[in-house]
């Protein structure tokens, strides 16, 4: 079966003074993994229910090819959804949870214990099917919830912060695996999550929500290296929002352009040499250093009063370590790497 | 010294304190026993004579066989309709949240707490309008408002416990709502739902007032007849009764505290 695209026009939904989602309109393309990024309230767990059917919109529409399926039963949509907390039943087996959307289709029992078996082969798991839940960790859970929701070939995925209650090496490995299982299945995924390191490594497209609107949808590289705001920059990662009175040009003389700047913490220097002969140079003091094992962590005040925070390469660390709090500091950066902005947005209140 | 003395006056006293709590628990229920085996024709204690007259009285009489009769079918049934109503209002109450949650629970428990007395009557001006004064149906609508908060307080802390996540999950599988219920929550909840069933039914089987206002002739259930007999004529079938009533209620409780424990 052909993947399936999904239109999202106008959606709307609030809680009464809470603006969950504020006509949120999207086009997720067919076979897509679309990761829904954003701090916790920005209305990406909303807008996957929404999707799923279990929040109802109070305006907008949901198309999922050219169905309208805004108003149709979750059970109807033909969906399969991974939660957070696996949902898995305790009252049956591993093979009996993943035969269960089989069932409710009448497949016959032997075609339904056959396709279970595949899925759970699938998520490497075919020797547990006999085992209680209870008998599980999460990781193993968390495949028997994947299991489950693919085993009755959805044409559409989500996965609801599926990783979160997993420890960082189980997580980093299931991201990559459950990419894989993506692109074997073909299957349009939407994926939510907060960590944005998760979602850069895993999506084809991020759309990085706040106060639910979507404030930029795009490609991993172009969403972290050329976000179209200070938000959105410091969402992706440690991020310096620099006026354009921070910044001298590298050979000494002064920078044309006024405009914002947002310079990656990994992209500033100590040795000008590393910025190409068109850089940028900001001095300042020491604040305050901590080594992280694979690089130094150095915060750089600068004139203005504004922080820089700077990530050095710990192959590359000469002198950090004889730096002390107060002695003078040159970061460089090049110049494709310092990306223009629009100036900050007044904090709403 | 002074301090052993006193940690030991002060336990001897909190046992004697205990067993006077236990011995005036059940004392009083055990004492019937060996007056239902006396062969004398009141009620005695102790017996001087023993036999089994009264068992045979008891089993051998129509009346009391019908009203046995009654009272297991009205439990049977009581049991069947206030067990699947108070589990659905459990589910509506967690469901709903918040403040019009309380009120609800509040009105589902009322019947608990208001006076037997004043719900007998109540029921009686109900029921007569209804025509269904001395029916099984009218007996059985009043012991279904009593047994829906006994089932409502067994089952609320278990639903309430329920990760609904799995019901969500279901749907999102493809299952409609009630379906979901029935094959995700109750299989998970079968324990608590025969607690909740074996208390509405003995809730049913205890129940007097209601029926000496609501039942007569051969739909009498038997604690009115117990009543009754208590009042026309004192003799030890009552407590034959009363210990085959004890037996079996204990009886069932021990089998569902095997069944907890296994």
């Amino acid at each position: 079966m052909a993947p399936l695209p999904i239109t999202l026009d106008a959606l709307r939904k609030t809680y009464g003074d809470y603006v969950a989602l504020d006509d949120v309109s999207l086009a997720i393309r067919p076979g897509e993994f679309l990761t829904l990024l954003g701090p916790s309230g920005s209305g990406k767990t909303t807008l996957l229910m929404a999707l799923a059917g279990f929040v109802r919109p109070e305006a907008g529409r949901i198309l999922i090819g050219d169905r309208d399926v805004t108003r149709l039963a979750p059970n109807r949509r033909d969906i399969g959804i991974v939660f957070q907390n696996y949902a898995l039943f305790p009252h049956m087996d591993v093979l009996a949870n993943v035969e269960y959307p089989l069932r409710l289709r009448r497949v016959s029992r032997r075609e339904a214990r056959e396709r279970a078996m595949s899925a759970l082969e699938r998520v490497k798991l075919g020797a547990f099917a006999g085992r209680d839940i209870s008998q599980l960790s999460g990781g193993q859970r968390q495949r028997v919830a994947l299991a489950r929701a693919i085993v009755f070939e959805p044409r559409i995925m989500l996965m609801d912060e599926p990783l979160s209650a997993l420890d960082k090496n189980l997580r980093e490995h299931m991201q990559l695996e459950i990419r894989r299982l993506h692109d074997d299945l073909g299957i349009t995924t939407i994926y939510v999550t907060h960590d944005q390191r998760e979602a850069l490594t895993m999506s084809d497209r991020i759309a990085v929500m706040k106060d639910g609107r979507i404030r930029q949808i795009d490609a991993p590289q172009d969403i972290y290296c050329r976000p179209g705001s200070g938000f959105v920059a410091e969402f992706m990662g440690e991020a310096n929002i620099l006026a354009g009175g921070d910044c001298r040009a590298a050979d000494g003389g002064t920078l044309s352009s006024a405009a914002t700047l947002m310079v990656r913490a990994e992209n500033l220097h100590l040795d000008p040499a590393d910025c190409g002969p068109d850089g940028i140079r900001l001095d300042g003091r020491l604040a305050g250093k901590a080594y992280r094992g694979e690089n130094w962590l150095l915060q750089v005040e600068l004139p203005s009063g504004r922080e820089l925070m700077m990530s050095i390469p710990s192959a590359r660390s000469e002198g950090c370590e004889e730096l002390s709090p107060g002695d003078p500091v040159a970061a460089f950066a090049a110049r494709r790497h310092a990306h223009p902005i629009p100036a900050p947005e007044p904090e709403a209140a | 010294m002074l301090d052993a003395f006193d940690a030991r006056g002060f336990r001897a006293g909190l046992w004697i304190y205990a067993g006077a709590v236990l011995a005036f628990l059940i004392l009083p229920t055990l004492i019937v026993i060996p007056i239902s085996f006396s062969a004398s024709d009141l009620l005695e204690f102790p017996p001087r004579e023993f036999s089994l007259r009264w068992y045979q009285t008891f089993f051998g009489s129509a009346t009391w066989m019908a009203a046995l009769r009654t009272s297991l079918i009205l439990g049977v049934l009581t049991a069947a309709l206030a067990v699947p109503s108070a589990l659905l209002a459990c589910v509506a109450m967690d469901r709903i949240g918040g403040r019009s949650a309380k009120a609800l629970g509040g009105y589902v428990l009322a019947p608990s707490v208001i006076p037997g007395i004043l719900l007998a009557i109540g029921l009686f001006f109900v029921l007569a309008k209804l025509r269904l004064i001395g029916t099984l149906g009218g007996i059985l609508v009043g012991h279904v408002v009593l047994a829906i908060p006994v089932a409502v307080i067994v089952l609320r802390p278990a639903v309430a416990r329920f990760d609904w996540g799995q019901v969500t999950a279901a749907r999102s599988l493809g299952a409609g709502w009630a379906r979901a219920l029935v094959q995700i929550l109750l299989p998970q909840m079968s324990f608590t739902l025969m607690t909740a069933a074996l208390m509405a039914f003995l809730t049913s089987l205890d129940e007097a007032v209601i029926s000496i206002f609501v039942s007569s002739g051969q739909n009498s259930t038997l604690p009115k007849l117990m009543f009754l007999s208590l009042r026309d004529q004192i003799d030890p079938t009552i407590a034959a009764i009363s210990t085959l009533w004890s037996v079996l209620v204990i009886g069932i409780v021990l089998i569902v505290n095997a069944r907890r424990t296994a």
